[in-house]
């Protein structure tokens, strides 16, 4: 398969810093990505009114969704890790939705982007969980029963290290097969709009898993900072 | 149409790759490369094959209920609904390790590269 055309690669070889654009593209759309959220977050944040014109009413209604959606999953105490399930979920989102524009590439679809913040979920799961239980957050691991840790501790570590293979490789999956089917209808038909549907089809899906990475972490944090067995 | 089992699959291709014992030990090496080739390729097709048709009937099952449970409580569609699609995604994503484990065959054999340069490629 040839080398698809990306507009920031391009951007970038003009400065001269070809090896860069060609080895790590999906390193330069992720930079897209943030730029495009510190923009809209800046402003959305300037002239905050007590009855909100549209724009603020529009990011109001998208941040009280999924502050409402996370309420109902976590309970009360999980509203103080809003910020990270909110950024997960819209940066996740805003990366699966790049690549369906034409010219340019998913971050997700490249298995560092994906594996980058399935640690940040596994990392924060376990920060979460030591800093309510301190030394008990050992509890979780061990089962119910006490004399069958040296049995549970292991199948344990295991379960969360898969967490983080689950949750990287369903998304890398998804969206990079996305991206493959793309590539390929447009080569064999391009001229038809055969890869249009797809398209379709890729916006429900780069939503789809957008909201379960995010849900799923939800659920990991909500399980860290609940009770063990 | 006869349904042909997994194990009458690789029963034919053992009984092909026998074969390759009658050649001279010359080509002997090139044939016994080649065929490694050709089984990747057949087995990252079952794969993704076999995958898809458990991830499909799994998913058939979770839509049945979830459509039953709407028409018994249309009231309570709104949940049923984002429960139902958060379950296929769930169920998707095991055809999606497949998909990739597939895909790593195809693309990226980690032995591939001594398999060309031994067969003389």
């Amino acid at each position: 398969m040839e080398h698809p055309i990306l507009f920031l690669s391009l951007l970038f070889e003009t400065f001269g810093l070809e090896d860069f654009a060609h080895h790590y593209p999906h390193v330069i759309y992720s930079w897209l990505v943030v730029l495009g959220f510190i923009c809209a977050g800046w402003i959305a944040g300037k002239g905050v009114q007590i009855i909100p014109n549209r724009i603020q009413n529009f990011i109001e209604v998208v941040i009280d969704g999924i502050e409402n959606f996370q309420v109902e999953m976590m309970g009360e105490e999980g509203r103080r890790y809003f910020p990270l399930i909110a950024t997960i979920g819209l940066y996740v989102f805003a990366c699966n939705l790049l690549g369906l524009v034409p010219g340019m590439l998913s971050p997700t679809a490249n298995i560092n982007t994906t594996l980058s913040v399935a640690l940040v979920t596994f990392c924060a799961t376990h920060y979460v969980g030591i800093r309510y239980h301190g030394i008990k957050y050992i509890k979780h691991f061990t089962g119910s029963i006490l004399p069958m840790a040296p049995l549970m501790i292991p199948i344990e570590i295991i379960g969360h290290l898969s967490r983080v293979l689950s949750l990287t490789l369903r998304l890398f999956g998804n969206i990079m097969g996305e991206d493959l089917v793309l590539a390929i209808l447009f080569l064999l038909a391009g001229k038809f709009l055969a890869p249009v549907p797809m398209m379709f089809l890729g916006i429900f899906t780069s939503f789809v898993q957008a909201l379960i990475f995010s849900l799923l972490s939800m659920l990991y944090i909500s399980g860290a900072i609940e009770e063990a067995h | 149409m006869k349904k042909i089992s997994v194990t009458t699959l690789l029963t034919a291709l053992f009984v092909l790759g026998l074969a390759a014992v009658a050649m001279a030990a010359e080509t002997e090496i090139r044939v016994t490369g080649l065929q490694v080739f050709q089984r990747i390729v057949t087995m990252a097709g079952l794969t993704i094959a076999v995958a898809a048709f458990g991830c499909a009937l799994a998913q058939g099952i979770s839509i049945k209920s979830a459509v039953g449970g709407i028409a018994r409580n249309p009231e309570a569609s709104g949940k049923i609904t984002v429960t139902m699609l958060i379950g296929l995604a769930l169920i998707e994503s095991l055809c999606i390790y497949a998909l990739v484990v597939s895909l790593i065959l195809l693309y990226a054999y980690p032995m591939s590269g001594p398999i060309k340069t031994l067969v003389g490629m």
